[in-house]
Parts: C-alpha cells; sequence; structure tokens
C-alpha cells in the first residue's frame, strides 16, 4: 500500500512551502485584494513562472518540467494555502489541460511552451448568466470562424492573453481559442467575491476563433476538463482548509474569555475536530483524485467528484467556522480569515457548484451499478 | 502513489493466502449471515479456527516468536486479516483478550504467569474480557467505584461493570479497581485479573433498546482474589489502564450497518411522484455525501495502511473513523425509512425491504454513536490529542474521590 506522496513529492512539497511564505505573505495577497486595479500579483507569477510550476506537469519537449500530475496536486495544496493571488488555475488547471488533453500536434507546440514560461495567461470562459451551465444555458456562437456573444464571469478574464470558449456552431457545442487582444472582444472587470482574483465579462463580436478538439464536442471536453480540474482545485481547497484550521486553533489558543483560553471550551473544541474530521475527508478523496488522474484511471470522474465535492465542503466549513472562532474579530477587514472565506467561494464555484458535482457523482455511480 | 504491495508485502500476502486456501474454505457471495457469537457449536468452530492460526503462527503476528507470534509487522497483521475477511471463517470472540487484555498482562507479571495464560489465550482455549466501564464511569472511565480492599495476604473486590463485551464466554478478564478513595480519582486505581467462573462474579446480559443482548452487566459480590492477581502496582491502575488502552488493536475494519449502496438499490424500486426515489434531486444530494464519506473513511484506512508499510506509526487520521461512521449509519437509516414513508414503521425481516437491514441499523445506530467513546468524547480527543488544544475543566482533580461531587 502506497497511498501518500512519496519522499520526492513531500519535499517538493516542503520546498513549494518555503518559497511561498516567503513570496506570497499576506501582504502580497492583500497588494491585490486592496488595489481595484490589479488583477493579480505579477511579481509572484514570475518567481512561480520562474521556479518551473506553470509547466510541472507539461511534457519536457513542449517546454515543461514532466513531473507528474500528483506534483502539480501538491504545488496547488501549497497554493491553496497562502490563498495565492495569480492565475494559476485559469491557466495551468484548465486551459493548459484543455490543450494537453484535445489539442492539435500545432496548437500544443504553440501555447504550451508560452504557458510554461507564463508569458502567455489563459482563461477558461463556460458560463453566461446566473444557474450552472448546461447544453442549453450556451448562446454563444461561433460563426465562419467568427465568436458572438458573452461570457460572464470568466476567472482571470482581466488579465488573460486567451480564452477557451465555449460556443455553439451550428447547434453543436464546442470549444473554440480565442486570443483576447484581438478585435472584435471587449473585457469589462467584474467586482466579485473575491477581489484577490481577477474576474471579466468578455464580449466577442465577431473575434476570430480557432477549434479545440472535434466539432461538436465542445461540452464533452469541457467536462473532461473539469474533472481534471476538480482535482487541483480540490488540492487548492484542502489547503486553504487545512491553514484556516491552523488559523482558528492559533486563536482559540491566545483568546482568553472566562478566564481560560477559548479554545478549552467543548464548544469551541468540537468544531475544529468536525473541520479536522472534514479536512481528512477532504484530503483521502483528493489523494484518490490525484491518483486517478495521474494513472490516467477510468474511474478519474467518480474520483474528481469525489474529491471536488468533499474539499468544496471542508473549504467553507473551516472558512466560515474560523470566522466564527475569531468573534468580532474575525469580522474585520485586518483579520486574514476573510481572505480564506472569499476564496472558498471562488474555487468551489470556478468549475461548477456543489450540486452540480453531486449530481455528476450519483450518475457516475449509476454508471458503475450498470456496468 | 498506488494501492500496491510491496514486494515483501507481496509475498507476505501469497504466503498467507496459500496456507488460508488449505485450512478454510473460500467466501461465496457477500458471506452470508452474521452468526450469533455464543451457541455452543459457533464458539467451538471459533476454538477450533483459532487454535489453527495458532500452530501456523497467524493468532497474533506481530507477537514474539516466544509468544507464538511471528515477531511479524503490523502491516503483516493487516494483510492477514485482509485475506482472512475473504473466507468463510468462525467469529473471532478472541480479540479484545488478545488485543487487549492478555498484553496488558504480559507487561507487568512474573514468568509462571506469563507460562500460564499466553498459550491457552492464543490457541482460543480460553477467553479474556475487560472490565472497565461502571453505571457510574463511562466516558469518565477513571470514576470507577468498584472496591477492591485489601484482606489478609489478597483483596475482596464488591461492585458492578456495565457494558462488558463477552462477560458471558469469558473465562478471564481485567477489572480496574477503587483501591483508595481518599485520594483524587486517577491515584486511587488498582487493576486485577479475575476467574470469570468464580462465585463471586455474576453476569447479566443487557437488554438493549435495539432489541438484542450483545453485552453485558458484571456483578462482584465478595470477590476475593490473591495479591498475585494484582497488574501493576497498588493504586496504579490507570498508568496500567492506559496501557491496555493503547494496546486497542489496529481500527482498519470496514463500516457496519446499511450502507449506501442498499440505499440506492431501496431507492430504485421506490416510487415517488415522478419515478423512482433514486431520481429526486434531494436524495441524489444526499446520496453523493454518504459516497463521500464511505469512501473518504476507506481511502483514510488506506492512509494508515501505508504508514505502517512504510514502518511509520500511523498518524492521527485514523480517529476520524467512528465518529463519521455511527452519524452516517443513523442518517442513511433515517432517510431509509423516510424514503418508505408510513410503510417504514414495519420492522419486520419478511416484510421490511432489504431484510429490514435500515429498521436494524436505525435502532442499533445510537449505540454507535455511544459505544467505544461517545461522539462528545471522540471529539474531545480529536481536539486534545490530534489539535494539541486544552482539556476540559475538571473540578474533582485535586478532590479526593470520596468528596468528588456525584450525581447520585
Amino acid at each position: 500500500m502506497n497511498f501518500d506522496y512519496s519522499d520526492d513529492q513531500k519535499f517538493l512539497k516542503g520546498e513549494a512551502r518555503k518559497f511561498l511564505e516567503a513570496e506570497c505573505t499576506p501582504k502580497v495577497v492583500r497588494g491585490v485584494l486592496d488595489d481595484a486595479s490589479r488583477s493579480y500579483d505579477e511579481g509572484l507569477w514570475k518567481k512561480v513562472a520562474e521556479m518551473g510550476w506553470l509547466g510541472a506537469a507539461i511534457p519536457e519537449e513542449h517546454g515543461g518540467l514532466g513531473l507528474g500530475r500528483i506534483e502539480l496536486c501538491a504545488i496547488a495544496e501549497e497554493l491553496g494555502r497562502v490563498v495565492a493571488p495569480i492565475p494559476f488555475a485559469s491557466t495551468v488547471y484548465f486551459c493548459a489541460e484543455a490543450i494537453m488533453l484535445a489539442g492539435s500536434d500545432q496548437q500544443k507546440a504553440y501555447t504550451l511552451p508560452k504557458i510554461a514560461t507564463g508569458e502567455w495567461i489563459g482563461c477558461f470562459a463556460t458560463s453566461e448568466g446566473p444557474g450552472a451551465v448546461t447544453p442549453q444555458s450556451i448562446k454563444c456562437r461561433v460563426e465562419g470562424g467568427k465568436l458572438y456573444g458573452t461570457k460572464i464571469p470568466v476567472t482571470d478574464g482581466d488579465c488573460a492573453g486567451f480564452a477557451l470558449v465555449l460556443a455553439n456552431e451550428g447547434g453543436k457545442p464546442g470549444l473554440w481559442i480565442a486570443n483576447l487582444n484581438d478585435a472584435g472582444t471587449t473585457r469589462e472587470t467584474l467586482t466579485t467575491l473575491d477581489p484577490t482574483r481577477g474576474a471579466a465579462k468578455l464580449t466577442f463580436d465577431g473575434a476570430q476563433v480557432w477549434p479545440l478538439g472535434a466539432s461538436g464536442e465542445g461540452f464533452s471536453i469541457m467536462e473532461q476538463v473539469f474533472d481534471r480540474a476538480a482535482v487541483y482545485l480540490a488540492f487548492e481547497q484542502l489547503g486553504g482548509a487545512d491553514r484556516a484550521l491552523e488559523m482558528a486553533k492559533a486563536y482559540s489558543l491566545e483568546r482568553f474569555a472566562f478566564g481560560r483560553a477559548i479554545g478549552g471550551y467543548q464548544a469551541i473544541k468540537h468544531k475544529l475536530a468536525d473541520m479536522y474530521v472534514k479536512n481528512e475527508l477532504a484530503r483521502s478523496n483528493s489523494y484518490y483524485g490525484a491518483w486517478a488522474l495521474q494513472a490516467g484511471a477510468a474511474e478519474l470522474p467518480l474520483a474528481a467528484a469525489a474529491a471536488r465535492v468533499a474539499a468544496s465542503d471542508a473549504f467553507w466549513f473551516a472558512a466560515k467556522e474560523n470566522i466564527q472562532t475569531h468573534g468580532g474579530m474575525g469580522f474585520t477587514w485586518e483579520v486574514d480569515a476573510h481572505l480564506y472565506y472569499r476564496r472558498a467561494k471562488q474555487l468551489g464555484l470556478v468549475a461548477g457548484g456543489a450540486k452540480v458535482w453531486k449530481e455528476r457523482l450519483v450518475s457516475q455511480l449509476e454508471r458503475r451499478n450498470a456496468a | 502513489m498506488d494501492f500496491n504491495d510491496s514486494p515483501e508485502e507481496a509475498e507476505y500476502r501469497t504466503k498467507v493466502r496459500g496456507w488460508l486456501e488449505a485450512n478454510a474454505q473460500r467466501k461465496e457471495g457477500d458471506g452470508g449471515e452474521d452468526v450469533e457469537l455464543d451457541t455452543p457449536t459457533s464458539m467451538a468452530a471459533s476454538r477450533a479456527w483459532q487454535a489453527k492460526k495458532a500452530a501456523a503462527g497467524y493468532a497474533q503476528i506481530t507477537w514474539p516468536k516466544d509468544w507464538g507470534g511471528q515477531g511479524g509487522t503490523p502491516i503483516q497483521q493487516v494483510i492477514f486479516n485482509q485475506e482472512e475477511g475473504k473466507f468463510g471463517v468462525p467469529p473471532n470472540p478472541f480479540q479484545i483478550g488478545l488485543g487487549m487484555c492478555v498484553p496488558t498482562v504480559m507487561t507487568y507479571a512474573d514468568e509462571e504467569t506469563k507460562k500460564r495464560f499466553v498459550g491457552p489465550a492464543l490457541r482460543g482455549e480460553e477467553i479474556w474480557c475487560q472490565l472497565f466501564s461502571e453505571p457510574a464511569g463511562g466516558s469518565d472511565v477513571a470514576a470507577v467505584r468498584t472496591r477492591a480492599v485489601r484482606e489478609g495476604d489478597g483483596w475482596v473486590i464488591n461492585g458492578q461493570k456495565v457494558w462488558t463485551t463477552g462477560a458471558q464466554f469469558s473465562d478471564y478478564g481485567i477489572v480496574l479497581c477503587r483501591t483508595n478513595p481518599d485520594v483524587p480519582k486517577h491515584k486511587g486505581l488498582t487493576m486485577f485479573w479475575i476467574d470469570m467462573k468464580d462465585p463471586g462474579v455474576q453476569v447479566k446480559p443487557i437488554h438493549q433498546m435495539s432489541g438484542g443482548s450483545g453485552f453485558n452487566e458484571v456483578y462482584f459480590t465478595d470477590l476475593r482474589v490473591k495479591d498475585s492477581q494484582r497488574v501493576g502496582g497498588v493504586d496504579d491502575g490507570w498508568r496500567v489502564a492506559l496501557v491496555t488502552l493503547m494496546n486497542e488493536r489496529l481500527a482498519v475494519g470496514g463500516s457496519t450497518g446499511a450502507q449506501y449502496g442498499d440505499i440506492m438499490k431501496l431507492a430504485r424500486e421506490i416510487m415517488g411522484e415522478a419515478g423512482p426515489m433514486l431520481k429526486d434531486a434531494g436524495f441524489r444530494e444526499k446520496l453523493a455525501e454518504w459516497y463521500v464519506q464511505t469512501e473518504g473513511l476507506k481511502l483514510t484506512r488506506f492512509r494508515t495502511m501505508t504508514a505502517l508499510s512504510r514502518g511509520q506509526t500511523p498518524g492521527p487520521e485514523s480517529s476520524i473513523g467512528k465518529v463519521i461512521a455511527a452519524t452516517q449509519m443513523q442518517d442513511l437509516a433515517n432517510q431509509a425509512v423516510e424514503m418508505e414513508d408510513q410503510y417504514g414503521i414495519i420492522w419486520d425481516e419478511g416484510a421490511s425491504p432489504l431484510k429490514a437491514a435500515f429498521q436494524g441499523s436505525l435502532m442499533f445506530a445510537p449505540g454507535l454513536r455511544i459505544a467505544g467513546g461517545t461522539d462528545e468524547i471522540l471529539k474531545n480527543i480529536i481536539a486534545e490529542r490530534v489539535l494539541g488544544l486544552p482539556g476540559d475543566i475538571r473540578v474533582d482533580k485535586d478532590v479526593a474521590f470520596k468528596d468528588a461531587p456525584t450525581g447520585r
């Protein structure tokens, strides 16, 4: 039985933690939070690119490090701990995975090296309004290689150089690559729950696009990309949930009420124990997702859904109860607890919310039972 | 990251499998009915199987060879348990004795006592039970009131224990007694081993709310024991009890009661307004949550096994098991009974769906949330031992036991 990070992976994770504790301090995160004109921290993005993390799972022939998926999961866990304010998820978990999954050789050769160096920031544009993304919700359309319609919200759409866009052609969904600096595209920065991550409304009026993957397969490719992204996101959520629990624990030991540390009262102890239990369930399910992703296993859709459901629940619970444990201080701008609360919702919704993923999980279970 | 055995583990598994194939019958299907533990035939079968395992060194793999073990590793024991689970073997009523009681006695006993007890316990000839919990001391086990008073060169024990598993068929037991009520509670305890067949010991089954009787009350009336039956020092029994509890067997077992797969079956058959209940959106959300919990626990056990496999001590992650499993059992059973609607009140193996598995789980779940550490105590343990939060306020800490506040 070998169901844990290897020693090498643990070493990589430890190095990532050291790096991020030095380079992604709360001050760096707040630099983006407090300045509405900034979408992400450019300095951190450059350093993360220099570390090679953007191309961790990209093959060496395309300019990446060619490490495994599990190594990228370890990095994701550390990025989540420090609520890193960079477009890492959009570029790496969504776009790079989508191109590796569905791109032509030419597309891979052209885009992956630019992603690995940090030169190209990507975004993944699927939502068009309130409610889950379904085949019926897609109104964006492609005619004669030109894209028309609106995507909102698009995480990192305000800073990305390119977008992968879900849009119909001849009534059938496809995925399309759009250069966001081309004519026919306008972007409008959005105010969101988590200002440490940028987001935009993208309006396309005849922008030139190139197909990614087979015509008509867009929705299916999107779901496969979501399966992959869900695993990495689960590790970010896990890292955030662990950190929120640590913050709650540290505060409960230093805050005194009625003559003793509040961490000595069962109301707080049991709350923190509940956080721990949820985090461990999320960790185990996320590890399984990582294994399925790395192994290219048929179980990936089920494993990814379980990881996402468990990690979304754990991060949300830890983030909200961390604020509660901090009492009035937790509700202030100056205490970092709200950074995790914001990020919990950002990560919990970005690839579709819990309801969508629970449904995907159960339909996978039905499929497995029918087989 | 994978789920494979190391080469050494694979070799051990092959060896174990070979031995099991030669000595037991492989299970067909899901293993069939549960067997009552204390019918004479099943007990004879259990003893016979245990004797076979002992002869081959498989009774307690991690024990030293001198004691009849293999001097093996915990992962080897886990591998044996996994493989044994695939065979139709009789129930194992020996584990509390071999896992907890006998190692405690051995830690403190002289050579002669060791010789006397180890072999018979290992071979299943003698069964041991653990007598700690009392009517006034469950979660607070150090609050035991059963008195042991010195008389001549021995001791006289009077009092009552409760929730004792296996007392009705045990030959020996270890019992935690109060020997000094004039000092704080942890400091006045002493451990003894006793003969359960002594006329001073009376065992009465407890009638559970679920209808069954799996546990016992044990009464001591002027039970006389020799001082040589003392385990550890006088008034040092708390330390000894901790040794017992540390020896608790590795929690690598599966979940009990009705599972998510069972309720899926039910939901396929029960029709709601818009087709089978399996298509009900609310039900599907619950189902996803149960799946995540059940798989999460299974995968957490794999992480524990991984630590063992790497020769490490498992981390605290294994502490989450019962908190999740017991609560889920109650929730899942309740949802199933609700889904059956008016019909759900019927508890009849012939008439209720899935042989009344859900009604059975519903009525057993309250016990599971209490046995072996209540939800509340387990959360305290996670908070204190895993997270390092302070202990609860203890108003009886520096008070003589006889002066500590009590309910009655």
